[in-house]
């Protein structure tokens, strides 16, 4: 198993946003989260990549059969989970290439490698714009820096692909995009799916899951899972909306 | 994550200064304190001409009746002039004529330093002249610019061969009544450098001026001329460090700059005198007046500085941009950690027509640290369509260091057009968080955030000193954020 998380709480200054949380997931699937807003499903992303204001109560995240409740962020990013933002934040002066090189070198450290050479990291880039189909000059500009919200998203994808990570945790990266870039986004994960990585893929709607078409569906709802089925719950829940589920977890 | 942050800073800060090493010279000084028989002395070692040791004198008469300035945001503690060395020099250096001949010692110095005085050794074309305490030790590369008729030699040797363009122009831009600092710089300076392009010549290599305080209780006093005739370029370069200790020194200098028609001079500073400690015990107090005059027609002058060190800085290069289409430009980054303090700008004169000026300024403040921007504009009645265009932003790592900023803008016609802009921000949680999720710690995404928020400036630096600058703002600030 990849990722195991028992009974998890997490609070951001004191207040309980997740609430005992089960979720499971296997090397090689891919795992939509859906649900209202406010309901944790972002306090989850964050909280799996370490984020310090996100504090775990109880419960625990086991990755890779270790657990990382009190891993450093970057030593969690570097045995390859990756947090592809819902909102990236901006980053003056540094250009993605300079930005992706350094984290390079950093997972290469990491792993006792010797820093990437400059061939090599350049064909590597080139590799990866051409798989994600972003353009160029791209990655000649400042870290998001006056990016449009789809230019933001495929960076996202972009450095996924750069870093290779193991799980790829995709916080509604699909919000805002039009049909042209959400398509983008989408070859772009089904290009990385391997059997060996796994992809989380937390979104409101049942729209980008017609291009990634999950293995596992999963409703949060007041901080907790409540429903999981196959893909047919995504156009259930796009059908019905959510208050039946609503419903059925204040009856029981 | 917050005691992890102050767990950072406390490494940071103690870490220690890289250059703070102190060189076992056998020194010749002049006696402690400042009166005319200083004055005298200095000038005798020197064997001066009269015109010089008179220019001393006035301008000594002159400072004994100002007082210290106050108006700069610092906080410095009163100065006993009189416990000063100003004249101090590694005794073994007279009649140098070959890299032979200097102290091993000295050349020692300069090797841990990371200039290498052998030119032989030197993979890029730059000459350089090595300053230590009072007095210059060598000056690399001078076949070379011979060959091109450019002068570029010690103040010390240009006052013995080129008198009359000493006496032409020290003090023509920055006169010993200019203010407090120049008047003693007037007064004591022991040397230097001085560099002379002639008429339609573009200085083939890089010019470097390096300086090193070594002796202790001592005082550095540096001047440098330099004169670009028309239609002439030089790129100019300047570094400095000092040793380790706890007693404050002073290093006051001046820069004058003479552009003719046609020409340009950029000059470009990598500050890094001895800071002080965490505590803010020790290091350097640098007054320094660097202005430079665009006399001619379409000249230029631009100055680029990294400042870093010192435990007070006051410093604000300026242009006089009295020919008509003239340009001036200041880049600065300044970083200033612990309990340093820094109140540093710029001013642009304009006096001619068509003449512009940018001032780009980039202020980093970390620690219990301080610092200024000051700027003055000024636009005088005649320098029709004339432009300047300000940036001042200040980057603030932690809660407890402050950013001021102090624009002084005069405009005295209705066809020019100034402009200011100025931003304050903090490095944010969520981009280090978003740098770490990378795989990038903590460390190295502040060195990188700051570097990029630097990027504007560091790139105008040449090549040899950008890479300098970048390490330097890493090694100045990685995890300085509380």
């Amino acid at each position: 198993m990849l990722l195991n998380i028992r009974n998890l709480h997490v609070s951001i200054e004191g207040k309980e946003i997740v609430k005992g949380l089960d979720l499971s997931v296997n090397n090689g699937e891919v795992h939509a989260i859906m649900g209202p807003n406010g309901t944790g499903k972002s306090t989850l992303a964050l909280a799996i990549a370490g984020k310090g204001e996100y504090t775990i109560t109880q419960g625990e995240i086991i990755y890779k059969g270790k657990n990382i409740n009190n891993m450093p962020p970057e030593d969690r990013a570097r045995e390859g989970i990756f947090l592809g933002f819902q909102y990236p934040v901006e980053i003056p002066g540094v250009s993605i290439t300079n930005f992706m090189r350094t984290a390079i070198n950093e997972h290469r450290e990491y792993k006792g490698l010797p820093p990437i050479s400059a061939p090599e990291f350049l064909a590597k880039m080139e590799d990866k714009k051409k798989l994600v189909e972003i353009q160029s000059k791209l990655t000649n500009r400042s870290v998001n820096e006056g990016f449009s919200g789809g230019e933001k998203k495929k960076n996202e994808i972009f450095q996924m692909a750069m870093l290779e990570p193991t799980l790829s945790i995709l916080d509604e990266t699909d919000s805002g995009l039009d049909i042209d870039a959400l398509r983008v986004v989408a070859n772009g994960v089904n290009k990385l799916r391997t059997k060996e990585n796994a992809f989380v893929i937390i979104t409101h709607y049942q729209r980008l899951l017609e291009y990634i078409v999950p293995d596992f569906v999963h409703v949060l709802y007041d901080g907790r899972i409540v429903k999981s089925g196959g893909k047919r719950l995504a156009v259930e829940l796009e059908e019905k909306g959510y208050d039946w589920i609503k419903k059925e977890f204040e009856m029981n | 994550m917050n005691s992890d942050k102050n767990n950072i800073i406390d490494e940071v800060t103690q870490g220690e200064y890289k250059y703070g090493f102190v060189t076992d010279i056998e020194m010749e000084m002049a006696p402690m304190g400042l009166n005319e028989d200083t004055i005298r002395f200095i000038s005798k070692k020197k064997n001066e001409p009269d015109f010089l040791l008179e220019f001393r004198l006035k301008a000594f008469s002159y400072w004994k009746t100002m007082k210290m300035p106050q108006w700069a945001h610092l906080k410095i503690p009163e100065i006993n002039f009189q416990d000063i060395i100003y004249y101090a020099a590694p005794k073994k250096i007279k009649e140098l004529d070959n890299i032979d001949k200097v102290d091993p010692e000295l050349l020692e110095t300069f090797n841990k330093l990371g200039i290498s005085l052998e030119e032989q050794k030197r993979l890029t074309g730059v000459a350089v002249d090595a300053i230590i305490d009072s007095v210059s030790v060598k000056t690399t590369f001078q076949d070379t610019l011979a060959k091109h008729d450019i002068i570029f030699c010690s103040f010390t040797e240009a006052v013995q061969k080129h008198p009359d363009l000493v006496k032409k122009y020290l003090g023509s831009v920055v006169t010993y009544t200019d203010n407090f600092f120049a008047a003693l710089n007037s007064a004591v300076f022991s040397d230097g450098s001085f560099c002379y392009i002639p008429k339609g010549v573009r200085c083939p290599i890089e010019l470097s001026t390096y300086f090193r305080i070594n002796a202790a209780k001592t005082g550095q006093f540096e001047r440098t001329l330099i004169i670009a005739e028309e239609g002439s370029y030089v790129s100019y370069m300047e570094g400095c460090t000092a040793p380790m200790r706890d007693e404050n020194q002073m290093h006051a200098a001046i820069v004058e700059i003479i552009v003719m028609d046609d020409a340009e001079v950029k000059y470009s500073t990598v500050q890094n005198w001895y800071p002080g400690n965490k505590e803010g015990k020790g290091g350097i107090y640098n007054f320094v007046t660097k202005r430079g005059i665009c006399k001619g027609k379409n000249s230029k002058i631009s100055w680029t500085q990294v400042e870093t060190g010192s435990a007070i800085t006051w410093k604000y290069p300026g242009c006089i941009l009295k020919g008509d289409n003239s340009v001036g430009e200041f880049n600065s980054v300044a970083v200033t950690n612990n309990y340093q303090q820094a109140d540093t700008g710029s001013k642009m004169i304009h006096i001619g027509k068509n003449t512009k000026s940018t001032i780009i300024s980039k202020g980093i403040s970390a620690g219990h640290s301080n610092n200024s921007y000051r700027g003055l504009v000024k636009i005088s009645k005649k320098a029709e369509n004339s432009r300047n265009f300000s940036q001042c932003d200040s980057l603030l790592l932690g809660d407890k260091c402050g950013a001021h900023t102090f624009p002084n803008i005069n405009v005295k016609n209705k066809s020019s057009v100034v402009e200011h802009e100025a931003t304050t921000s903090k490095i944010s949680d969520d981009q280090l968080f978003y740098c770490n999720q990378r795989g990038i710690d903590t460390e190295s995404a502040i060195g990188l955030i700051v570097n990029g928020y630097a990027r504007e400036v560091l790139k105008k630096l040449p090549m040899e000193f950008a890479v300098e600058a970048q390490k330097l703002l890493q090694i100045s600030l990685e995890g300085s954020v509380g």
